[in-house]
């Protein structure tokens, strides 16, 4: 057994277990740690298959950035395991089953694929100079389109995430200064 | 046995399957919008393994542009969940089905 086997084992290990953590967690802080140690996880395995800009891409963003907005979030609201909303015993079963089924329907057809063989030697094409080329030669338009997607998230999100209150208790300061 | 591509089919599916379960089992929005960020991140893992095995870049650019749509997806998410546990005090998606308040 190789170390590139090793290391595949060990971090679908840490993976999957901690993706069920996610899920089976009660408390939402929990589960946000879960994932985290998913995404890290996840990163290992990018870092195996030279994909390095994207391991590194994935830690700062996802890791970073994304779970800690969440964890924010959750931190906010004070959410915690007593105010945990739980679904009845029949419908989390019914939800096992049905990703179990979806599951087992997708191994069926997986199952005969032809298995590839990973070439182990280190390559060059998940560096960032590579990646960079390709992107601003190949990938120039969705590139820009999708700063004009993040500016409308952005505007999105504060129009959404903005108190309706204030206008109102504004306009009705400005009614009680004309009477 | 080495690792192989079907290793990593197996192992992508696996961690889809168990976004699937999460997103239909728990009740809290955020759990479910969590589960979702898992699926994307088990087809990310997919793409970069054939990206590896069939050598082509252009797979590891839309595993980039996956985390874009991501991260722009998360920022509006998060304030429709904050905007609506000001309005009824919960993350509780039951709460949320009948369409009127």
């Amino acid at each position: 057994m190789e170390l590139y086997d090793i290391l595949f084992w060990v971090l679908s290990a840490i993976a999957v277990s901690c993706a069920l953590g996610v899920i089976l967690s009660r408390n939402p802080v929990n589960s946000v740690l879960f994932l985290i140690l998913t995404f890290f996880a996840i990163s290992g395995h990018y870092v195996l298959m030279n994909a390095q800009f994207l391991a590194i891409v994935n830690i700062i963003v996802y890791a970073g950035a994304i779970m800690v907005l969440f964890l924010f979030v959750i931190m906010l609201m004070n959410l915690n395991a007593d105010v945990e909303p739980q679904k009845g015993q029949l419908v989390q079963l019914a939800g096992v089953i049905s990703g179990g089924i979806l599951f087992l329907v997708v191994l069926a057809s997986i199952k005969t694929a032809k298995a590839e063989i990973m070439d182990k030697t280190s390559t060059d094409i998940g560096l960032i100079s590579n990646l960079g080329k390709v992107l601003f030669k190949e990938y120039v338009l969705p590139f820009e389109i999708s700063s004009v997607l993040f500016l409308s998230a952005m505007i999105g999100a504060i129009v959404i995430g903005k108190k309706e209150e204030v206008k109102t208790s504004a306009t009705a300061k400005m009614e009680h200064v004309s009477e | 046995m080495p690792v192989n591509s079907t290793h990593y089919l197996f192992l992508s599916l696996l961690l889809f399957s168990i976004g699937v379960m999460g997103a239909l089992m728990r009740r809290n929005a955020i759990i479910i919008f969590m589960c979702i960020e898992l699926m994307l991140n088990a087809v990310n893992l997919l793409l970069v393994a054939f990206s590896k095995i069939y050598a082509d870049a252009n797979a590891q650019l839309f595993v980039f542009f996956i985390m874009v749509v991501a991260a722009a997806e998360v920022a509006v998410g998060l304030a429709i969940i904050v905007m609506m546990y000001r309005k009824v005090h919960s993350v509780d998606i039951n709460i949320l089905n009948r369409l009127k308040h």
